[in-house]
């Protein structure tokens, strides 16, 4: 088969059964927005305080929710047994993880993405920094899934769970985070943000070539 | 060059007789480079010009964070090896290494942070190398949780070579931040392509100090290594056998 073709099989399968559990995926959301809103209650209503750290609030919700919304990736597949049978039977780890992490960031990614854009501006995000507040998000979004796919794959099933899950990956999330919210900083001062996007960009591409064999190192492992 | 002789190696039993045989003679190596390195770095190194006695944090501090980032490497290779190869050894020369690691990380950590508070003025600050070097300590804590989370303990080493090798990305990041960013904690004098910005005499304790903790950690990477065997090989007949010498 087709490399596109198995890696469109894994996100329809994700994709029907987030339709047919729709509570269960709009979680990641719904804990996305939740964080934000609690940052207006810690930090009180001042208007200049909240614009000044809107981007990077946005920022660290966006990568709580992207590890907490990774534990259910494999979970299914693993308890049900399915996970097992796609190992032992020969199918194509790499490209199965990134299947999965694809349908992660069009499930997790892409919502937190458009969602950042009213929860942004109701943290008095200046307008003018949107822009690129989005593009550091897309290109961390799909970053976090990539490596989150991996990590999961690596922590399926284990005792300490999501908890687990988010301490193993925060810290390579760290990279990301710190170009992601430097971008922005450099925004508000005017100053250019091509140097951070293109890393951004860099670190996708790396992800992109280097997580798959990762998750399928992790799946062997863990179903051996 | 045959290297044949490496071969039976890869059995645990001779790993543990080569650990019993090398480690009296580190830990002796150990003791005289330390005891070197401290008077030549405590007493014999003359005052720095700007900081006076206080550089000599210097002969803890960097040799720690040497450690931190030479044991990072030491076992995202052995992973590995693990994982392309499935040698045991390559697996227990991982686990082994993992805590140790994370004892340099922090050590650097803290000593950094001792020396700071007079120098800087600040007991932390935000900048590139203590930051990168603070995710270098949370990678190690989740490379030692991973070995810890799996219940056999070949599959926790695995995973954990996993991750360390993901993490090795942030090794480059840590060394090179003094370069790419402009940062508080001061450029790198030893490790570049160039004569170093140091004095010799302050030089030769700061090399007798590093080569000390290198022959440290080999030390205890050996003797960690031998309870990593005898609980790999728990079963087999050698062990049972030294167990009943020893009147287990």
């Amino acid at each position: 088969m087709k490399p596109f073709t198995i890696i469109a099989a894994v996100v329809r399968r994700e994709m029907l059964r987030a339709v047919r559990n729709q509570a269960e995926a709009l979680y990641p959301l719904l804990f996305f927005a939740l964080c934000v809103l609690m940052f207006p209650f810690a930090l009180g209503t001042d208007s200049a305080l909240l614009s000044r750290v809107a981007a990077g609030v946005v920022w660290v919700a966006a990568l709580l929710a992207s590890a907490l919304s990774l534990e259910s990736l494999f979970r299914a597949d693993y308890a049900d047994g399915t996970l097992e049978v796609l190992v032992v039977g020969g199918a194509s780890l790499p490209l199965l993880g990134l299947g999965k992490a694809v349908a992660h960031w069009l499930l997790s990614g892409l919502p937190v993405l458009l969602l950042s854009i009213p929860l942004g501006l109701s943290l008095e995000l200046q307008p003018a920094l949107l822009g690129t507040l989005l593009a550091t998000l897309a290109l961390g979004g799909v970053c976090m899934s990539l490596i989150g796919a991996a990590i999961s794959a690596l922590t399926v099933g284990l005792r300490g769970g999501g908890l687990l899950l988010a301490m193993l990956i925060l810290p390579l999330y760290i990279p990301v985070l710190i170009f992601g919210a430097s971008a922005t900083a450099n925004a508000a001062l005017g100053l250019p943000v091509a140097g951070e996007l293109y890393f951004l960009a860099g670190l996708v591409v790396l992800a992109l070539t280097l997580t798959p064999w990762a998750t399928a190192a992790a799946l062997r492992i863990r179903m051996s | 060059m045959n290297f044949a002789f490496l071969h039976k190696y890869a059995a645990l039993m001779h790993c543990y007789r080569l650990s019993r045989a090398l480690t009296p003679w580190l830990a002796g190596a150990s003791v005289l480079l330390f005891a070197w390195g401290l008077v030549g770095g405590l007493l014999l190194a003359p005052a720095d010009y700007q900081q006076g006695d206080s550089f000599r944090i210097m002969y803890v501090h960097v040799p720690a964070a040497w450690m931190s980032m030479f044991v990072y490497m030491a076992m995202a290779v052995a992973g590995g090896v693990a994982l392309i190869w499935k040698l045991k050894i390559a697996e227990i020369v991982s686990r082994a290494c993992a805590p140790l690691g994370a004892s340099f990380t922090f050590l650097a950590l803290v000593t950094g942070s001792i020396w700071g508070k007079p120098m800087w003025g600040t007991w932390w600050v935000w900048d590139a190398r203590l930051t990168s070097e603070l995710i270098l300590l949370f990678l190690y804590l989740g490379v030692i949780a991973l070995h810890g989370a799996l219940d056999d303990r070949r599959a926790g080493a695995r995973a954990g070579a996993v991750l360390a090798l993901i993490g090795v990305v942030n090794i480059p990041i840590i060394h090179y931040s003094v370069e790419w960013w402009s940062t508080l904690h001061q450029g790198s004098t030893v490790t570049k392509f160039a004569k170093p910005s140091i004095h010799i005499d302050m030089l030769i304790p700061l090399l007798v100090m590093i080569s000390a903790f290198q022959c440290y950690f080999a030390w205890t990477l050996l003797v960690r290594m031998r309870s990593e065997i005898l609980a790999y090989d728990r079963n087999a007949s050698w062990v049972r056998e030294l167990s009943r010498e020893h009147g287990a």
